[in-house]
This record gives structure tokens, C-alpha cells and sequence, in this order.
């Protein structure tokens, strides 16, 4: 199949899972000009990644991960051993800015790097050697190397009045570590740079050589909060790698997890909101009904976060019909608190005030940002891979399901906390279907991994587009696995969004996105 | 205001209400913990938590001390903002290597005697992720800890009762 004319040829995924086009490009013009297309089309860059490959075949391999309506084009670019140099690609952060820091990751990591200006390392802070690659197939052990904090070259805003506010990496509350560097005057926030990588511990070199056992177990604390949708995501790709298909009971029970993943997280973001703005007795609530959620959860699957649930080939849990009738009876409940909430939420002048016109961002700027999720219809983007589009049909079950998704075109916190609402109210009618409809039958078949497969997953997890590549060696074992988190492009988002807002309206801003660390820094 | 306050009082207190012995009631167990912890230190407690490279799972966990059914700041258990208004570190891990450096820094701001506190099997021994050219594994190997709790993550009891284990350790 042939995309926008361009001379690549693409072959279609196999298997129950997202629409995924497989090309690859001849050179680095050739992914360059490709990139100018999709772009054009308002086309997204959904990942991208760095391989080494040459015991495999002989050279390094750039994946980019595009996506467009009819789904994701799975792009790759051959690049020579370069010897002592590192082999070189186009940059694309020209064409989409989310690039910018998944290529200096790439570069860290794999030592490969794109010909672009911007040569600051992103996840090595100083913990081992500038010409030390971790996930190169021959890095060896890591060197002896003092930890030594390096200097990071935040750009300077000049002008009479302009200072700086360093914040972390450790933060005030109970959240993930990151540094936000601050150029203000007085209360008025000039520019806001990210420098994270601090939760860095090696994940993706922790895959290499790893079963697939191993694998589900690692992807699944890939990022806590999202467990669901990486367990998912990475079965998903393992499975279109080696022609695995799961029972239709197992892809049932896979969306009513990852829906039971979903509403706990807006619940906990909703009273957190509250509170940033002082509002504490929306935070005492919705943790409230949080840990109502968690508690069936433990009860039902045995885990409060239902981590290792989702596995290769099905799902590791089988809820019996009292389980089931037991999520829809806990829906109408949470249903009907969360309606008298949002009624509060709505009717209280003082949030309000906070919420409306806050850290907004337009849906333009979320196109260029290549923004997905949550976040992205908070902007009035309607895009939702559980959703049927024009040209786009999702993956069973929501295939079925008929997702109805939602969107705001505010973009503004006010937004993300009415899409929340929303979303809540649309996972539990979700739930609902889901669980009085779950077919019989198996939960699992046997999954056995197929030599040399490679494959990717796309699951639409509660912060947006969660993706997993897989690719096998010759032994069966895992030779690469790279998880993305939508975060990835929400990150510089946030950078936006606190624009021209006030110092203080930053707690705000953030908890309205609420983004992983984890996930990105891998 | 008043739809606000009759949802206050329809929703009442949740916080688990002591209980007569022997019900088998996880509200009792967390009203027993809170009496303790109370008995042993004899004065409110405060906690700086540092995720020093958790998956955020744990930091889930902790969140939901403070809700309602734990309830820990309700009984004079506080998470503070910094480590020098701390007595505790609560700390999860694996350790980075790019948080190592951040993470003795808030150890030896915390004043003396300082409780340590390693939470989950990531910060007990590494975890899933143990140790590599990015991570340094158990907190213990970077700072010195007190009481581990075990758990991926530990349960919000788990947490209680870890605590309550390290109180008792400075006694």
C-alpha cells in the first residue's frame, strides 16, 4: 500500500490488533520527504526509536512511528556502521518538535543521532561516559564512572526584571522527580524548560535478552499508573509478531481492565485539581471514591492497580458473573457521586475562576506538538483510538463497543477536567456494556514466540496513545523492546500552556495534564 | 454553599470509627495503627517522601494514606515539603543513577535522628529492575535505611504498618 503518493511501499500489521503499516525508507531524503507529507496531512509523529541491529544484518535502524488517519505507518531507515562516528539521520524535529528529545534519547541510548543542532544529552546526566552506548549490542559492562552532576544548557531569557525559579528534580509533594527551570518576571511566567531523565534506570536494556515472561513483567512498571495499557500494548505487538490471536473473551476482559485502569486515574486528577486550588474537600471526596475503585479491584483481580493481569496470549484473570454484576453494580454507584461532584465542581465560583482560562493551549499547537490523548481533545481534537473516524476503525472489542469520544474546545484546565468528567462517564457505560455482554469461553491460549518476529502495539491509555515495539531475536528471546508514552508529546506541551500564566497557577497546570515521568525516561 | 455542606455531612466520616475487638474489619486494623504509631512516638510525625526512580506505582500508594479511610494527616502524620522539616524519608526506589546525587543531598538535610524508610521490592532490593549502568537498586545501597516494606507496590496498611515498624526502631 502506498501512503500520499510517496515511492514507500507498506504492508499492513497482521493480527486482532490497532491498524499498523509496515515501509521502509531507502534514505534519509527518502524519511525526510515522507515526514513532509504526513505533516502536511496534519499528521502526527506517534514514536520514535533507535535500534542496533548488527548481528542481526549489519546496521544501526532509526523506527519512526507516524500517525495518521487511517492509522500508524511504521517507518524504518537502515544506517550504516559508522566506525567510531555515529551514523547519522535527518532531524525531524524541524517538521514535528516532539522529536527533538526522542532523538537525543536515541542518541544516549543507542548512539545513533540525527544531524540537527541541538547535541544536549536528555537521559545521560553524567552517570557514564559521553561515547558509551548502553543498548549498542556490544556496550559490554557498564564502566567504572564517578556520578557526577553535569551542567545542562537551559536557555537564557534576557531582559530587565527576568529571573529564574529552578524547581527539582525532588518535588514539593509526593510526585516523580524532574527539573522545571523557570524564566519570570515577578509572578508572570516567561518560559518554562523541562530537563527530565531522572527516573532513568535502564529499562530498555533490561528487555535485551529477556523472556517473554520477563518482558510482560517489566512493561507492566514501565509507568504504575498506566500498567494496563503497556501489559496490553507490548502483548499486543508480541502477538502481531509470532500470529498470536486472543480469545474474544481474553480481548474483552482486556477493555474492561484497561477501562478499570482509566476512571481511578481522572477520580484521583479530579480531587487533586480541587486541591490546587484549595479546595480540599474535592480532593477528600474523589480519593474517596478512588479507594472504593481500588479495593474492588484488589477483591476482584487480586491487585489494587491490576498490574500482570494483561499477558501474552490473553489475560491472566477469569472474573465469574458475581465479579461482573459486582463492576456494574460499583458503576451506578460511582456514576451517581461523580454527578453530585461535578455539580459542586461546576456550581463553585472560586474553582471555576481557577480552572477557566487557565494553562491553555489551542488545537493548533497540539497538531504541531503531535499532542494525542486526553489532552488533545481537551483542544477539540477528536481523536481517540478507541473511537471509529472517518477511515479509521478501531480494534475489537471497541470496535463494538461504539466509543463515544469526548472533546473540549477550550483548552484550557477547565477543559481537561470537564473531558475528564466525561470520560469517566463514558468508561462506565463502557464498563457496563462490557461486563454484561463478556462472552464465554477461554481467557488464554498459549503464546509462543516466533524467531526474528517484530511487531507494535497501540493502546489508548487514560493520558493518550501508548505504544510498544517488539522485536524478537533468533532464539524466541526479546532482541529490542521500546515502550513510548503519549507523554513524550505532552511534555513540551506543558511548556506552552504555562505561557503568560502565573507562577502559582503552575501546580494547577501540571495536575491537569499529569504526566509521566516514568514512562519517558525509561 | 449549602448543597456543598449537605454533601459533607451525607457523605459523614469515614475514617474507620473504632471497632469492638475481634470484628474483622480492615477499619479496625488502621484505627489500631493509628493509635499506636500516636502511643510509641508520643508526638506527630513528619515525612518528606523522595521517589528516587519508582514507576510512580508506589507514589499511588502513599497518596492514598491521605485519603479519607487512612486518613494520616488526620491524626498527626504529615507529609512535608522539605526534608529539613522532616523526621522521616520515605523513599521509594530503585535508585537512579541520576537521582542518586538528589537523593543524598535530601539525606543529609533531613536533621538528625532521621528515620529511613524503604518503600516497595524496588526500594528493598531493586526490584524488577535491580541494578545496571542507570541504577544503583535498593535505597540501602545509596543512604542507610531503617525498615524496608516489601509489596509492588505495598498496600496503604503495608505503609501504615512500616511505619509504625520504624517509629518503634527509634524508641
Amino acid at each position: 500500500m502506498i501512503f500520499h503518493a510517496e515511492p514507500i511501499e507498506f504492508t499492513r500489521q497482521p493480527g486482532l490488533g490497532a491498524p499498523v503499516w509496515r515501509g521502509r525508507a531507502a534514505d534519509g531524503e527518502d524519511l525526510l520527504r515522507f515526514a513532509i507529507s504526513v505533516h502536511r496531512r496534519q499528521g502526527r509523529l506517534a514514536a520514535l526509536w533507535g535500534c542496533d541491529d548488527r548481528l542481526r544484518d549489519g546496521f544501526y535502524r532509526l523506527h519512526c512511528v507516524f500517525a495518521l488517519d487511517e492509522g500508524w505507518l511504521w517507518l524504518s531507515l537502515d544506517l550504516a556502521d559508522g566506525g567510531d562516528e555515529c551514523p547519522m539521520y535527518p532531524d525531524l524535529s524541524g517538521i514535528f518538535p516532539a522529536a527533538n528529545r526522542m532523538q537525543r534519547a536515541t542518541r544516549d541510548l543507542v548512539g545513533i543521532a540525527s544531524d540537527g543542532t541541538d547535541r544536549r544529552p536528555w537521559l545521560r546526566h553524567g552517570g557514564w561516559p559521553a561515547d558509551w552506548y548502553p543498548l549498542r549490542h556490544d556496550a559490554g559492562a557498564a564502566p567504572e564512572w564517578a556520578n557526577e552532576p553535569t551542567d545542562y544548557d537551559f536557555v537564557k531569557v534576557g531582559g530587565e526584571g527576568a529571573h529564574e525559579i529552578p524547581v527539582g528534580p525532588i518535588h514539593a509533594g509526593i510526585i516523580e522527580p524532574g527539573h522545571f527551570r523557570f524564566s519570570v518576571v515577578g509572578e508572570r511566567v516567561l518560559r518554562l524548560e523541562q530537563r527530565l531523565g531522572y527516573q532513568h534506570k535502564g529499562v530498555e536494556k533490561l528487555f535485551v535478552g529477556a523472556d517473554i515472561a520477563r518482558g510482560a513483567q517489566l512493561v507492566g512498571r514501565v509507568s504504575g499508573d498506566s500498567t494496563c495499557a503497556y501489559a496490553w500494548a507490548f502483548a499486543a505487538a508480541a502477538e502481531a509478531a509470532c500470529g498470536v490471536e486472543p480469545p474474544p473473551r481474553a480481548l474483552g476482559l482486556r477493555a474492561l481492565l484497561l477501562e478499570r485502569e482509566r476512571v481511578p486515574n481522572h477520580l484521583g486528577d479530579l480531587g487533586a485539581l480541587g486541591n490546587d486550588a484549595a479546595f480540599a474537600f474535592g480532593l477528600t471526596q474523589f480519593l474517596r471514591l478512588k479507594e472504593d475503585w481500588l479495593r474492588l479491584n484488589a477483591k476482584l483481580f487480586g491487585h489494587r492497580f491490576m498490574m500482570d493481569c494483561i499477558v501474552p496470549g490473553g489475560v491472566a484473570v477469569d472474573p465469574n458473573a458475581a465479579s461482573l454484576a459486582a463492576i456494574v453494580e460499583q458503576c451506578g454507584a460511582i456514576e451517581g457521586a461523580v454527578k453530585q461532584l461535578r455539580e459542586l465542581y461546576d456550581g463553585h465560583p472560586g474553582l471555576q475562576d481557577r480552572f477557566a482560562t487557565t494553562g491553555t493551549i489551542d488545537s493548533n499547537l497540539a497538531r504541531e506538538l503531535s499532542l494525542t490523548g486526553m489532552a488533545a481533545r481537551a483542544t477539540g481534537i477528536l481523536l481517540d483510538g478507541r473511537a471509529h473516524r472517518q477511515g479509521y476503525t478501531p480494534p475489537p472489542p471497541y470496535a463494538a463497543l461504539g466509543v463515544r469520544p469526548v472533546t473540549d474546545e477550550r483548552g484550557d484546565v477547565a477543559a481537561r477536567v470537564a473531558v475528564r468528567f466525561d470520560e469517566i462517564a463514558e468508561s462506565l457505560r463502557l464498563l457496563r456494556l462490557l461486563a454484561v455482554g463478556m462472552v464465554a469461553g477461554d481467557t488464554r491460549v498459549e503464546f509462543a514466540p516466533a524467531a526474528g518476529g517484530s511487531g507494535l502495539g497501540v493502546i489508548e491509555g487514560w493520558r493518550g496513545e501508548v505504544l510498544v515495539g517488539v522485536q524478537f531475536d533468533a532464539d524466541g528471546r526479546l532482541a529490542r523492546v521500546h515502550p513510548h508514552d503519549p507523554s513524550w508529546q505532552a511534555w513540551p506541551a506543558l511548556e506552552h500552556a504555562v505561557m503568560n500564566d502565573i507562577v502559582p497557577d503552575f501546580p494547577l497546570i501540571n495536575k491537569s495534564f499529569n504526566l509521566s515521568y516514568s514512562g519517558v525516561d525509561l | 454553599m449549602i448543597p456543598l455542606l449537605r454533601h459533607i455531612f451525607r457523605t459523614g466520616i469515614l475514617t474507620e470509627p473504632p471497632q469492638p475487638a475481634g470484628a474483622a474489619d480492615p477499619r479496625r486494623e488502621i484505627d489500631r495503627l493509628h493509635d499506636e504509631i500516636l502511643h510509641v512516638l508520643g508526638r506527630a510525625l513528619t515525612i518528606r517522601e523522595v521517589d528516587a526512580g519508582s514507576c510512580n506505582g508506589c507514589e499511588l500508594e502513599v497518596h492514598a494514606l491521605n485519603n479519607p479511610y487512612y486518613n494520616l494527616e488526620g491524626r498527626g502524620i504529615k507529609f512535608v515539603a522539605s526534608p529539613r522539616h522532616a523526621d522521616m524519608l520515605l523513599v521509594t526506589g530503585p535508585v537512579t543513577k541520576n537521582m542518586e546525587n538528589a537523593l543524598r543531598i535530601a539525606y543529609d538535610c533531613t536533621p538528625d535522628p532521621k528515620l529511613v524508610v524503604a518503600v516497595g521490592d524496588c526500594g528493598c532490593n531493586g526490584g524488577v529492575f535491580g541494578e545496571s549502568y542507570a541504577s544503583c537498586g535498593a535505597i540501602g545501597n545509596v543512604v542507610g535505611v531503617d525498615v524496608r516494606i516489601p509489596g509492588c507496590p505495598p498496600t496503604p496498611l503495608a505503609l501504615m504498618q512500616g511505619i509504625l515498624a520504624a517509629v518503634r526502631t527509634a524508641k
